[in-house]
């Protein structure tokens, strides 16, 4: 905007009013400027400092670490020698989310589509409406909700699932005990990030052109054709970055997995039996008991958890700016 | 050219030309025949069900939920054809899958609801857990809201001021590899797990040697909120229409006063909600809470020293006590929580719905 | 190939709202039936219900009979959707399918409706863009997306992927409005080329494209802003033009009014 020119040049008349006034406004517009971006840099100063003093106290923790850091499958800070690794929750963070991720976006494409083409036109709205505000329900009470009534509730399909689909390996159970298993977390997950990605999807798409649609219609395509020929061509990159926005969330979330999951430190393919763990899980359960270096060793891990949420969010960030020249250069 | 391709067009036999050709109309199934598919699908899967011994209602909601996609496929195909067949297939599973989601998001409502209620009184509110054995029943929430409400109030206060002016810089002034890297890791940091944002703070602490208080909290809550306020005003300013940045400029009104003064007024219902929301979202943040702020039974009203609780954390609390005392709290509080969050969002879009019209949107 | 269009008696709705009421008339096959009036007098609209695209905008409902070749397109057991590839149709904004290549584009209907075998398939698209005059223009980048194209090349695109599927009439929604003048003369020159084969329907607001492509015009009318549009006349193009029967056609052709 190059609309501060009239005010920086001095006004011919020398009344003194006149000239005071952009004296005040050239200060002010220096003060507010200032202020403004100063808190612009603070952001990136936070997020510099986080990146640093995660990566600073990671290094005092892993650097006393007798076991490997990224293979050990033990969590031991306190021991004599010291033994930790986060193989054991790279693997239960990464599953889950996977578990999560087939389930939820499936899922919420469909209700993405159900609101945008094809609910009745006056209950779209309230639709829409109503999964904004699970989107804000606290993840703690999806916690309780989940290890109160979801892990009693899915004891008879985690059995059904045993019987008939056990020779897949995946869902054979071979331990007995509740239901407080990866699959289990993956399922709460996929549920609580359920909401976001169908927000974004509906977002992306509403706004395919009415005209690519109608090019769709006037060939003789059904609404399924319609949708395949036009609005999941338009909506995959859309779709694409809310899936990942989706997994940022399953992939930090702590609350949940906390209470739902029993933990063990073993790695098993077997979805169903108790046990795993993941970055944030392991964090809230074992802060209480750690000491100061515990502590470090957790924080260790959580640097581990905030680059894989950080590659995962900038990739769908990207994703979706990329979306946006495309549609600029279109339209 | 166009006469070649004339007789070309004419003599290439169609598929579906001789069907075409002779009527418009094909035999179609009545209105109501997805309504009488899934009548059956559900007969049948309890039936089966029952038959069976499934312990799960889910899997007789699946199992029903499978069997409708079959038979209204199944039939298609037969009375009608593929094409029609696909189009109902998508149907179908369109609304099986907005049932699906429907049913957990309902459920968890009404557990909520029902077992909350048990034990939410004027008692439960106005009392802290001092004195009370975490296996008994009694005691309620009233330290836990005290903290809620000024590590919110706290990190609002950090983080609205700070979020704002990221916005306006980014809309009034931003250009150049600033405002872009600026745009990028607001973004970022969006994404930032709570629990990550607790960290950080916690690892100042170390170094610092600062003990655990409702401030540390409020920072963590800030590092969450500040890129959601960015965000949301950053939409509303861009709302505002330029031309009446451009009016008040030509009068000769200093830039940074036609921001205070014309575009931050216009857009102060929509901004407002943005920060609502961000509230709405932190409030509910259980993990930076526990790293940071450390619970305590007992009411502390001052954030800057000492242990504090807060609603989440007091449900995570009373969850892992795991008496039947202490679910009822931590349904109670839960509940609590539930609403409060709720009518901030209700009156944050209320908000934005009754100033909509005035911001020329 | 071409069919006849007997409409009878048809109104058609935005809600409560009449858009059109009442037209009754006859397109005859084989020829280019051109449909002027001045705006929002609900030509667009007509040309919509011979399709049934209307009923796609929310609220859109018709009453009345369209016979295409004695068979009602509003009869019970019609499918919308194999009226609409019987009746194709081309808009007022070019609309390629963005995420598609040219042959895709032109073979996007074909595939809807069967299989074919590769071969057949691009021979196919082939005379489709040949009868589209736009083969020369794009035969060495089919498989380059169909938004490259400029606007009247895309325009001429949309009409291939409109007469691949071999419609029994065409409908075109003000076709050349969004183009430059030499692009608008190429898709009258098609227009002239195509009437051999479909029975051809447009909407224009351009009197001299009516006077120039049309065999029979049609002059469609509203009272009053907010009152429904109705069918005033329809004639040879040429006594519309030099001799119509009512007063408000050649009010309206001469430049008094709209």
């Amino acid at each position: 905007m190059a609309s501060t020119t009239p005010i920086d040049t001095p006004p011919a008349s020398p009344v003194a009013r006149e000239r005071a006034r952009p004296k005040t406004g050239r200060a002010g517009d220096k003060i507010f400027l200032g202020l403004s971006r100063g808190s612009g840099i603070l952001l990136l100063v936070i997020m510099a400092s986080i990146a640093v003093f995660l990566t600073y106290r990671a290094a005092l923790a892993v650097s006393k670490d007798e076991g490997n850091f990224l293979t050990t499958f033990d969590w031991n800070p306190a021991g004599d020698p010291p033994v930790f690794g986060i193989a054991v929750l790279l693997f239960g963070t990464i599953v889950s989310s996977i578990i999560a991720m087939a389930i939820a976006v499936p899922v919420a494409v469909g209700i993405a589509l159900f609101i945008s083409h094809y609910a009745p036109r006056k209950l779209a709205a309230p639709l829409a409406y109503v999964v904004d505000l699970l989107a804000a329900v606290p993840s703690i009470v999806y916690g309780i909700w989940g290890a109160l009534f979801l892990v009693p509730y899915l004891e008879g399909l985690n059995l059904w699932l045993d019987q008939f689909f056990g020779w897949t390996y995946l869902f054979e159970k071979t331990e007995v005990g509740v239901a407080r298993s990866l699959f289990t977390v993956g399922i709460l997950l996929a549920i609580m990030i359920l909401p976001i990605v169908t927000s974004v999807s509906r977002e992306v798409f509403l706004q395919v052109p009415k005209m690519n649609e109608e090019a769709a219609l006037a060939l003789g395509a059904t609404r399924w054709e319609v949708i395949r020929l036009s609005v999941l061509p338009f909506g995959r990159s859309g779709v694409i970055s809310a899936s990942m926005l989706g997994l940022g969330r399953a992939l930090g979330e702590t609350m949940a997995v906390a209470t739902v999951l029993s933990p063990s430190f073993v790695i098993s393919g077997h979805l169903l039996n108790p046990g795993g763990g993941t970055f944030a899980q392991n964090i809230a359960a074992k802060f209480d008991e750690a000491d100061a270096f515990g502590r470090d060793a957790l924080i260790a891990s959580g640097l581990v958890l905030f680059i894989l949420t950080l590659l995962v969010n900038g990739a769908a960030r990207l994703i979706i700016a990329r979306r946006k020249e495309y549609s600029g250069a279109n339209a | 050219m166009s006469q070649a391709a004339n007789t070309g067009i004419q003599k290439r036999p169609t598929p579906m030309a001789p069907t075409r050709k002779t009527s418009l109309s094909s035999r179609a199934l009545p209105r109501w025949a997805p309504l009488a598919f899934a009548a059956v699908a559900i007969a049948l899967g309890v039936g089966t069900g029952a038959a069976a011994g499934w312990h799960s209602h889910t899997q007789w909601g699946l199992f029903s939920a499978l069997l409708f996609v079959v038979i209204s496929y199944v039939t298609t195909t037969v009375v009608e054809n593929q094409r029609q067949a696909k189009d109902r297939l998508a149907t179908s599973i369109v609304w099986v899958c907005f049932l699906l989601a429907v049913v957990p998001l309902f459920s968890l409502i009404w557990t909520t609801v029902s077992r909350g209620a048990k034990i939410l009184d004027g008692y439960f509110l106005t009392h802290s857990m001092a004195g009370v054995p975490g296996i008994e029943a009694g005691g309620g929430v009233y330290h836990a809201l005290i903290g809620t409400l000024e590590q919110v109030g706290l990190a609002t206060l950090i983080s609205a001021p700070i979020g704002l002016l990221t916005a306006v810089y980014l809309v009034e002034y931003g250009k150049g590899a600033l405002a872009k890297a600026v745009t990028f890791f607001v973004d970022v940091m969006t994404g930032i797990p709570s629990i990550v944002a607790g960290l950080f703070i916690l690892s100042i602490m170390l170094m610092a040697q600062l003990q655990p208080s409702g401030l540390m909290g409020s920072l963590a809550l800030s590092i969450l909120m500040m890129p959601v306020v960015v965000r949301s005003t950053e939409e509303m300013l861009k709302l505002v229409p330029n031309e009446l940045r451009e009016a008040s400029l030509a009068l000769g009104i200093p830039k940074w006063r036609t921001i205070l003064k014309v575009v931050i007024p216009t857009a102060i219902g929509g901004i407002t909600t943005g920060v609502m929301l961000a509230i709405a979202r932190i409030a509910g943040e259980t993990a930076p809470i526990m790293l940071l702020v450390f619970g305590s039974q007992l009411i502390n009203t001052n954030p800057f020293q000492g242990a504090q609780s807060s609603l989440p954390f007091y449900i995570w609390e009373q969850y892992k006590i795991g008496s039947e005392p202490s679910y009822d709290r931590a349904w109670a509080a839960a509940l609590v929580l539930i609403a409060f969050v709720m009518i901030l969002n209700l009156v944050a879009r209320g908000i934005a719905r009754w100033k909509a019209p005035k911001t020329g949107r | 190939m071409a069919k006849r269009i007997d409409v009878s008696g048809l109104s058609a709705y935005y809600g409560s709202h009449l858009a059109i009421e009442d037209i009754s008339m006859t397109v005859e096959p084989r020829s280019v039936t051109a449909f002027i009036g001045p705006s929002g007098c609900g030509k667009s609209t007509f040309l919509r219900t011979l399709n049934r695209m209307h009923e796609v905008t929310p609220g859109g409902r018709v009453e009345g009979k369209v016979l295409l070749d004695d068979e009602n397109l509003y009869g019970a057991n019609v499918d919308p959707v194999t009226v609409r590839r019987t009746v194709g149709m081309v808009f007022q904004r070019p609309n390629p399918f963005p995420t598609m290549s040219i042959f895709d584009n032109v073979a996007a209907g074909l595939k809807l409706n069967g299989s074919y075998k590769k071969n057949e398939l691009s021979d196919i698209v082939e005379k489709s863009l040949r009868g589209a005059n736009l083969w020369n223009e794009v035969k060495d980048r089919l498989n380059k997306p169909g938004s490259g194209l400029s606007g009247g090349q895309q325009q001429r695109l949309c009409i291939a992927r409109a007469i691949a599927v071999e419609p029994e009439v065409l409908l075109m929604d003000e076709p050349c409005s969004a183009l430059d003048p030499i692009s608008t003369l190429a898709i009258e020159d098609l227009i002239g080329e195509l009437k051999e084969r479909f029975t051809i329907v447009i909407v224009t607001h351009n009197m001299q494209q009516a006077a120039r492509v049309s065999d029979r015009t049609a002059f469609f009318n509203l009272a009053a802003v907010g009152k429904p549009g109705k069918l005033v006349e329809i004639d040879e193009t040429e006594r519309i033009f030099s001799n119509p029967s009512v007063q408000a056609t050649e009010d309206y052709i001469s430049g008094r009014f709209g």
